[in-house]
């Protein structure tokens, strides 16, 4: 999409990029991904586990997915990485550092300045040695040396085995691997379950730091309270697409800066705001409604809601929802 | 300190198992329409009556079952395995002599399919789906529940009567002084059954090894291996072998009571003069005291082959290894 094209549309340029000045690393437009299932043995079967899902992560900043647990957010990162399995269908487009993105970029470009930092010690091989899984196909035993004194790893943690790490090692170790490259773009996969506060807070300061850097670092996370504290802007997702796009700042305002009626719903429901969870739940990913994929929950809609719902930018975000009087 | 215990342990299982063996097989002869006499001497003896008094004395033969099983076992403990009526001589020496042959046969076969299998196994499971996945697994389906017997006689009638490329049994050329026989000799005459018997066995290991890597293959490790841009071979190589030998080779030693049975047949079709023809011989002749010395030695056989396996991988395992060490 053209930037003059947006701001004749609605007379506002994105926030962000004009208060910071920041070029986007990576923008994603309209990503659809749907899974070949067989259903009750013959009959195939699409599961649309991301609906024309566009995002945008701009160098320098930390940029939170937050979203229940479960919903498929972790196909997010894969998609983003072009590691999904082969039954996997892909539509949209991908754009990196304002360039093309596709499967060939993809492939030249992850494990190098596009990382994942995974969820646990599950995505290391149970039965080779921490140093040289983080040392990887590419990386030298002295890169591998100063990361882990960077992140405070003794030296012995080089032969232990991933199952002898603790939580909190363990953690290091797998940012470890990511800073072995010189990244652009860094997808976090939900980086924290388990862990205490204060090992979660070590966490988001690694990632803040690689954001000073100029790192585009992507958090994909259900940890609301997490993304609170540590991003810049949050994306909220629901049933497989990004309903709104945010400075995190209209989040902590109470909630009427924010543009989207389940991003609303969703801060209502936190414990911290009186636990009000709006009734019904999201639609399943083999039978999503035509048009608005809130429509079924929303208290606004209205006969125009059928219909296919554009992304569009409201007050420095952007939102995916029809009314006019956001 | 686990492995003396893991070795206590194992050495009482194995004696029981052996006592268990021998009960067993002394019931079953026991059960069988053949006096007791005539089980040890044969039924053409030219015996004269004062030697059959003897030999009477000697295993308790006209003492009730319990008393005579008690000599037996007495006698075996003591070395003496009792003569063999089929080959006329001690059954321990056959059994001795025999296994000469035999060893190798099997060494060869197992090291065959071990081998081939693991490649095959692995070839399959990172072209899964592909048509050579699905010929290998045909392929492996029809040989693991075809009989042995059968496989034998084909493998017979193709390659020694048909094609004359092999000799059609025996293991050294008929006629040839013991002392004249070569090396050579014997490897071409043990290349037809080994075949057979490796067949049998390659099935099972192939299967096996495509299903273990095709987990493998699903795991988060591999995901994140990808996402770090390694390629399918690094992947293969770096974590594919280092996930799934260590499973097949302790496979490949738990199936040596496959082994042996398959020997038996294979030595049959082939008239190769191992340990299991003379099986095969001993129960067609009622030869009691031989068939009673080969159970008890193939129990150790294939006792030794699993004992194998779990020492192995409590040595090569770096979790097992690692976890008693402390
Ligand atoms: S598009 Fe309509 S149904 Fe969907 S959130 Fe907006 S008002 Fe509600």
């Amino acid at each position: 999409m053209e930037k003059k094209e947006k701001e004749s549309v609605t007379g506002v340029e994105n926030k962000w990029e004009h208060e910071k000045g920041k070029a986007p690393v990576l923008e994603v437009e309209d990503l659809t991904v749907s899974f070949g299932m067989y259903y009750k043995g013959l009959r195939r079967r699409e599961l649309e586990v991301l609906h024309r899902l566009s995002l945008t992560v701009y160098a320098g900043e930390i940029m939170a997915v937050i979203g229940a647990s479960g919903s498929g957010k972790s196909v997010l990162a894969h998609a983003v990485l072009g590691i999904l399995p082969g039954n996997a269908a892909v539509q949209g487009e991908m754009r990196y550092q304002g360039g093309a993105y596709g499967e060939k970029e993809q492939k030249r470009l992850r494990g190098k300045e596009i990382v994942l930092i995974p969820q646990s010690v599950d995505y290391l091989d149970p039965l080779m040695r921490v140093g040289r899984q983080v040392r990887g196909v590419r990386g030298s035993k002295k890169m591998q040396e100063n990361v882990f004194e960077r992140y405070g790893l003794s030296e012995n943690v080089d032969r232990l085995y991933p199952w002898e790490l603790s939580g909190g090692m363990a953690r290091r170790v797998l940012i470890s691997a990511a800073e072995m490259e010189k990244a652009r773009l860094v997808v976090a996969d939900e980086p924290t379950p388990g862990l205490n506060e204060e090992m979660a807070e070590e966490t988001m300061k690694s990632f803040r730091q690689m954001a000073e850097r100029g790192c585009g670092v992507l958090l994909i996370t259900h940890d609301i309270d997490l993304a609170f504290r540590s991003a810049d802007r949050i994306a909220v997702f629901y049933a497989g697409t990004v309903v709104e796009e945010a400075l995190t700042e209209d989040f902590q305002s109470g909630g009427a800066a924010l543009r989207h009626p389940y991003s609303r719903a969703f801060l209502d429901a936190l414990p911290q705001n009186g636990f009000r969870p709006i009734p019904g739940s999201q639609p399943y990913a083999g039978n999503l409604p035509k048009g608005c994929l809130f429509a079924d929950r929303c208290p606004m809609r209205s006969e125009a809601c059928g219909r296919e719902i554009k992304m569009r930018e409201v007050r420095g975000g952007r939102v995916r929802c029809i009314r006019d009087e956001i | 300190m686990t492995y003396v215990r893991y070795l206590g342990r194992t050495v009482f299982r194995m004696l029981s198992l052996l006592i268990a063996v021998s009960v067993l097989s002394f019931v079953l002869m026991e059960a069988a329409p053949i006096d007791p006499m005539t089980a040890y001497i044969g039924t053409d003896s030219a015996l004269s009556e004062e030697a059959k008094e003897e030999i009477a004395e000697h295993w308790s033969l006209k003492d009730p079952p319990v008393r005579r099983f008690a000599a037996w076992a007495e006698n075996f403990l003591q070395g003496d395995w009792g003569d063999s009526i089929t080959f006329k001589r001690p059954v321990k020496t056959v059994i001795l002599e025999r296994f000469r042959y035999s060893v190798w046969l099997m060494l060869a076969a197992w090291t065959l399919s071990g081998i081939l299998g693991y490649v095959l196994g692995l070839a399959a499971a990172v072209r899964r789906g592909s048509l050579g996945d699905r010929i290998i697994k045909t392929l492996c389906l029809v040989l693991q529940s075809a009989p042995t017997f059968w496989i034998g006689l084909l493998i017979l009638s193709l390659f020694a009567v048909k094609l004359r490329w092999f000799p059609i049994g025996l293991a050294a050329p008929m006629g040839k002084l013991a002392d004249e026989i070569t090396l050579a000799d014997r490897i071409y005459h043990m290349i037809l059954p080994a075949l057979t018997l490796s067949v049998l066995g390659i099935g099972k290991i192939t299967l096996y090894t495509r299903q273990k890597m095709l987990e493998i293959m699903e795991s988060d490790f591999i995901l994140f291996a990808r996402a770090r841009g390694e390629s399918m071979a690094q992947i293969v190589l770096r974590h594919g072998i280092r996930n799934t030998l260590m499973p097949a080779i302790t496979l490949q030693f738990a199936s040596f009571s496959e082994l042996f049975g398959g020997a038996a047949l294979a030595e049959s079709v082939f008239s190769y003069p191992g340990i299991g023809s003379a099986l095969t011989a001993a129960g067609l002749n009622a030869d009691v005291p031989l068939l009673l010395g080969i159970a008890v030695f193939s129990a150790v056989f294939v006792f030794a082959g699993n004992l194998a396996a779990n020492l192995l991988y409590m040595i090569l395992d770096p979790r097992i290894r690692e976890a008693s060490a402390r």
